[in-house]
């Protein structure tokens, strides 16, 4: 390993070191202090080498990852979003775990492999990072310990990832007895037609099982069932970063292998995509809780981004601006998820859990700045002006026409106005009057933190919404994989 | 300046939501007056100035998003400069005639009035598409709030139904327009959403008709045209009266602005080759709504299919293709500005008074409300199309412009004028006149509030009923420099 290598992995390092080190504090000092200070400190530290990695240019670091300009970016995110999450959860765990400390300890180690995962090069670096990603997830999905559904949750997240994994792993063997090597340029142009075969159906095996993560149409069973048994700030993890590190790694192995040259899995891609709009927007007309509507909101999202994918590697797609496309979905898709898990969090406080979309009735008139930030994150969702949600759809829709992606574009628009109309439900239901009179005091539990990431979220939501450029300068320098 | 304007109402809107914390009571309306009475000695200003050289009034532009040559493009001319005049007007209006109808949320209800009308002005003044399309979203989400929030008893329904049919065929209009901008850069290798580089934008013949089509879908809907006006009955019924006011008046206005300055500059051939569609549309609603708003029972809801047929004629004038048809459509837009908010301000009033819209409960209220009454049976007879008020001129061109592309299609049209009378003069009838309706033992009349906003709508309406020469020379510079008359 070089000198320029270690600085480019510095971030990394910081992550892996700073998680042994609280591992060994908070098994002496077991306050709660302690561990979330230290996972917060571990985390800003890790962002503040990012900096001084990104100096160090690309960098393969023995095939296994390539950290560059998109690897960062997404560490970046990853890191901010655990930020939130951490935030969020200090007043939200109290009442529902009697340990927190491995908690935040757990958080930062799911960063760690969602950024290894966003940054491999071969299947190595891949399976290991999205490894070190999901356990950490099953235990935070079970972290609540007296309570059954998140422990449901977990264990159908478990056996379910488990058999989407083991799909991956064959698919990455039968990929590598085809063309003889992890690496994601793995070749495979000059094949004769028997491994081309064993080629296509190990990388057919391989996109199931990434479908299944990003829960795709019709991979899609678990969501709305985890998301919610999932304590509400791990939903909004999940939702994100899971999510966020998956579609990285996705991205780029179609962009280095070619993966959409084969015309059935460039067909298959664009079928789920058009499913996954339609059909995840179609389903969450008919829920009535908010964690199941905004699982079923997300399945359509992701099939969104698909557009993104698909014109960055399918052939006569444009590269450049199909990554660009994705990475802003994806930016924007993470402030405004977190939003609204980090408002659904906050509202939550030491209640049960603020799920039924009912308990939204009359917010803006009780507690009008969640009402207000909530009601950003769902117009941002539906992609109406003025959020970034809509810059990022402009994107979708811009990209998608220059690669004259008809069938998507139109699954795309049918799927937004369907969404439309139960996004705008919840915003309905929080201005309902009747409940005019302000409650008296605030809500027990909710807390000047919680309320200042939610804020801190709304905030980004409208400005990148109004100013996109800063950002947009930014993507084309990340040098799309 | 002109986005200067836009973000004073804007800060308008989150001060008057301030001021109800602070200082609660009447505040957040006088902030909202304040704010739209500036907005209107600006217009005023700006008029009086006189045009530049090139014809504008104001101009300004800066770069937003370079990635996509998308720029904050902004100017005023004749027609946008009417259109904005008549929007603050009406904002004075909107928020005089709720004066006391809101109960709790005032600062909420007055800065979404105050957003609309910010979205409404950078429609009205944005020539970059994308900028435009941007404003056009902007006045849906406050609007739906008015309804939603402010609204009668079936106000989920109507509000989720205006919202979808706007949010749907605005939709549509993204698609053409963006693929609007990738046609010109095919051609040019430029990247820009600029209106005036992309009407020079090279489209094949068969795809022009269907990018044009885009436009008109957002547009027609807006106006509405039959048959995509079914949200406007329920919208405006449902809306509280200032919600009624600022729809009918400037709302509708916005999608006949995007006919005349998007929809026909932008495609002209595809324009032509579908005119005479567009006039039988025209025609249709003219009809329909005229026979609709004659068999509804309930007040508002004659006056919203009323406004169907007034913008029948509008469709009609624009698809002339000459200038009577075109400055028949504008003088449209603004005397059905006056007396459509009017009308809608009295259906507010009386719902306020005697907790209902249907004209069954009421009946002979000249006789406990006669300055109401008075009120009434002018703007009746103005939204008839009486000579000497505003509507008859702009209808009188309109079908003039009209006779000169197709005749059969303006006799039909005519017809309208003849039913216009017949619902007009039921809703007078059934109303204030004829015997009292033993049911209301007393009415409050108007007082000086809602008097001063009806005489200075009167003005307006005598005005361009008599003198319309100033609103057609502001008009009549925008429709030359668009280029497509023959």
């Amino acid at each position: 390993m070089t000198a320029l290598q270690v600085q480019a992995l510095a971030p990394y390092f910081v992550l892996a070191g700073g998680v042994v080190l609280l591992l060994v504090v908070v098994a002496w000092l077991r306050t709660e202090a302690v561990a979330f200070g230290g996972a917060l400190l571990v985390l800003l530290a890790s962002l503040a080498a990012v900096p001084y990695a990104a100096d160090a240019g690309p960098q393969l670091v023995d095939g296994i990852v390539r950290v560059d300009g998109y690897a960062l970016f997404f560490f970046v995110l990853f890191a901010l979003a655990a930020l939130a999450t951490a935030v969020l959860a200090l007043r939200y765990l109290p009442p529902r775990a009697a340990h927190r400390q491995e908690f935040y300890i757990l958080l930062v180690i799911a960063v760690l492999g969602a950024a290894v995962t966003a940054s491999a090069a071969n299947f190595a670096g891949f399976l290991l990072g999205l490894e070190v990603l999901s356990v950490s997830l099953y235990a935070l999905i079970a972290y609540p310990e007296d309570a059954k559904p998140p422990l449901e949750a977990a264990v159908k997240y478990l056996v379910l990832s488990g058999a989407a994994t083991s799909t991956m792993l064959f698919g990455m063997a039968l990929v590598y007895a085809a063309t003889g090597s992890l690496a994601f340029a793995h070749g495979g142009g000059d094949l004769a037609s028997g491994d081309r075969a064993l080629l296509e159906l190990g990388q057919a095996m391989l996109l199931a099982g990434v479908f299944f993560k990003l829960s795709l149409v019709p991979f899609h069973m678990w969501t709305p069932d985890v998301y919610q048994g999932a304590p509400a700030p791990v939903a909004g993890f999940v939702a994100t970063v899971s999510k966020g590190a998956v579609f990285a790694v996705l991205l780029r192995y179609a962009l280095d292998s070619g993966l959409l040259a084969s015309e059935v899995l460039q067909t298959a891609v664009v079928v789920v995509a058009a499913l996954s709009m339609i059909g995840g927007n179609l389903l969450a007309l008919l829920q009535g809780n908010m964690k199941r509507l905004l699982a079923y909101s997300s399945i359509a999202h992701l099939g969104y981004l698909l557009i993104g994918l698909l014109v960055a590697a399918a052939p006569g797609g444009d590269r450049a601006l199909g990554v660009e496309t994705s990475l802003m979905y994806l930016a924007g898709y993470f402030l405004m998820t977190l939003a609204a898990f980090g408002v659904l969090t906050v509202f939550s406080g030491q209640n049960p859990e603020a799920e039924e979309i009912d308990a939204y009735d009359g917010l803006f008139w009780r507690r009008p700045v969640l009402a207000t930030v909530l009601t950003l994150a769902a117009l941002s969702l539906a992609g109406i002006p003025l959020t970034v949600g809509f810059i990022a759809k402009f994107y979708l829709v811009a990209a998608g026409v220059t690669s004259a992606a008809w069938l998507l574009i139109w699954a795309l628009l049918i799927g937004s106005a369907i969404g439309v109309y139960y996004y705008l439900r919840l915003v309905f239901a929080m201005t309902k009057r009747g409940e005019l009179v302000a409650e008296p005091g605030p809500h027990p539990g909710v807390a000047w933190e919680g309320v200042a990431v939610v804020v801190a979220l709304g905030a980004a939501v409208l400005a990148l919404g109004v100013q996109p450029s800063p950002l947009i300068a930014l993507l084309p320098t990340l040098g799309g994989g | 300046m002109i986005l200067g304007v836009i973000l004073l109402l804007m800060a308008a809107g989150a001060a008057a939501w301030a001021a109800e914390r602070v200082v609660g009571g009447r505040a957040p309306g006088y902030v909202s007056l304040a704010a739209f009475a500036l907005g209107l000695a600006w217009a005023a200003s700006l008029w009086l100035g006189g045009p530049s050289a090139d014809g504008l009034y104001a101009a300004q532009s800066f770069d937003w998003i370079p990635r996509f040559g998308i720029a904050v493009l902004l100017e005023v001319d004749g027609l946008s400069l009417l259109m904005v005049a008549l929007t603050m007007f009406l904002g004075i209006v909107a928020v005089v005639s709720s004066w006391d109808e809101i109960e709790g949320g005032q600062g909420f209800f007055q800065f979404n009035i105050l957003w609309v009308m910010a979205g409404v002005v950078g429609v009205f003044t944005a020539l970059d598409l994308f900028l435009f399309f941007f404003f056009w979203e902007v006045m849906l989400i406050p609007m739906y709030f008015l309804i939603a929030i402010w609204g009668h008893e079936n106000k989920s329904y109507a509000s989720m139904k205006f919202f979808l049919f706007t949010q749907a065929s605005g939709l549509l209009m993204l698609l053409s327009i963006l693929a609007l901008v990738l046609f010109h850069y095919a051609a040019s290798g430029v990247v820009t959403f600029a209106y005036r580089d992309l009407l020079d934008a090279e489209v094949p013949a068969g795809v022009r008709v269907w990018l044009m089509l885009g436009f008109f879908a957002a547009f027609a809907t807006k106006l509405p045209a039959v048959p995509v006006h079914t949200w406007l009955p329920d919208a405006h019924t449902q809306a509280p009266t200032a919600g009624s006011v600022i729809l009918a008046g400037i709302l509708l206005k916005t999608g006949a602005y995007g006919l005349i300055r998007f929809a026909v500059p932008l495609f002209p051939e595809a324009s032509q080759d579908l005119a005479w569609w567009a006039m039988l549309l025209g025609v249709v609603s003219i009809l329909y709504g005229g026979a609709m708003a004659f068999s509804q029972s309930d007040f508002k809801r004659l006056v919203a299919y009323s406004s169907i047929a007034h913008m029948g004629f509008v469709l009609l004038g624009v698809y002339a293709f000459n200038e009577q048809g075109m400055q028949g459509a504008v003088v449209t837009m603004v005397a059905h500005g006056f007396s459509t908010a009017a009308l809608f301000m009295m259906a507010g009033a009386i719902q306020q008074r005697l907790h209902t819209r249907e004209m069954s409960r009421m009946g002979g209220l000249w006789v406990h409300a006669p300055r109401m009454g008075v009120m009434t049976l002018f703007f009746v007879v103005a939204s008839v199309g009486m000579p000497g008020l505003g509507n008859f001129v702009g209808e009188f061109l309109a079908l003039l412009g009209a006779f000169k592309a197709s005749w059969p299609l303006t006799v039909a049209a005519t017809f309208g004028i003849v039913v216009a009378a017949v619902y007009g003069l039921y809703l007078m009838q059934r109303s204030f006149q004829g015997p009292p309706n033993p049911d209301v033992q007393a009415m409050r009349d108007f007082g000086a509030r809602e008097m001063s906003v009806m005489v200075l709508m009167m003005i307006g309406l005598v005005w361009v009923g008599v003198y319309p020469q100033p609103v057609l020379d502001l008009s009549a510079a925008t429709i030359h420099s668009l280029g497509v008359l023959p």
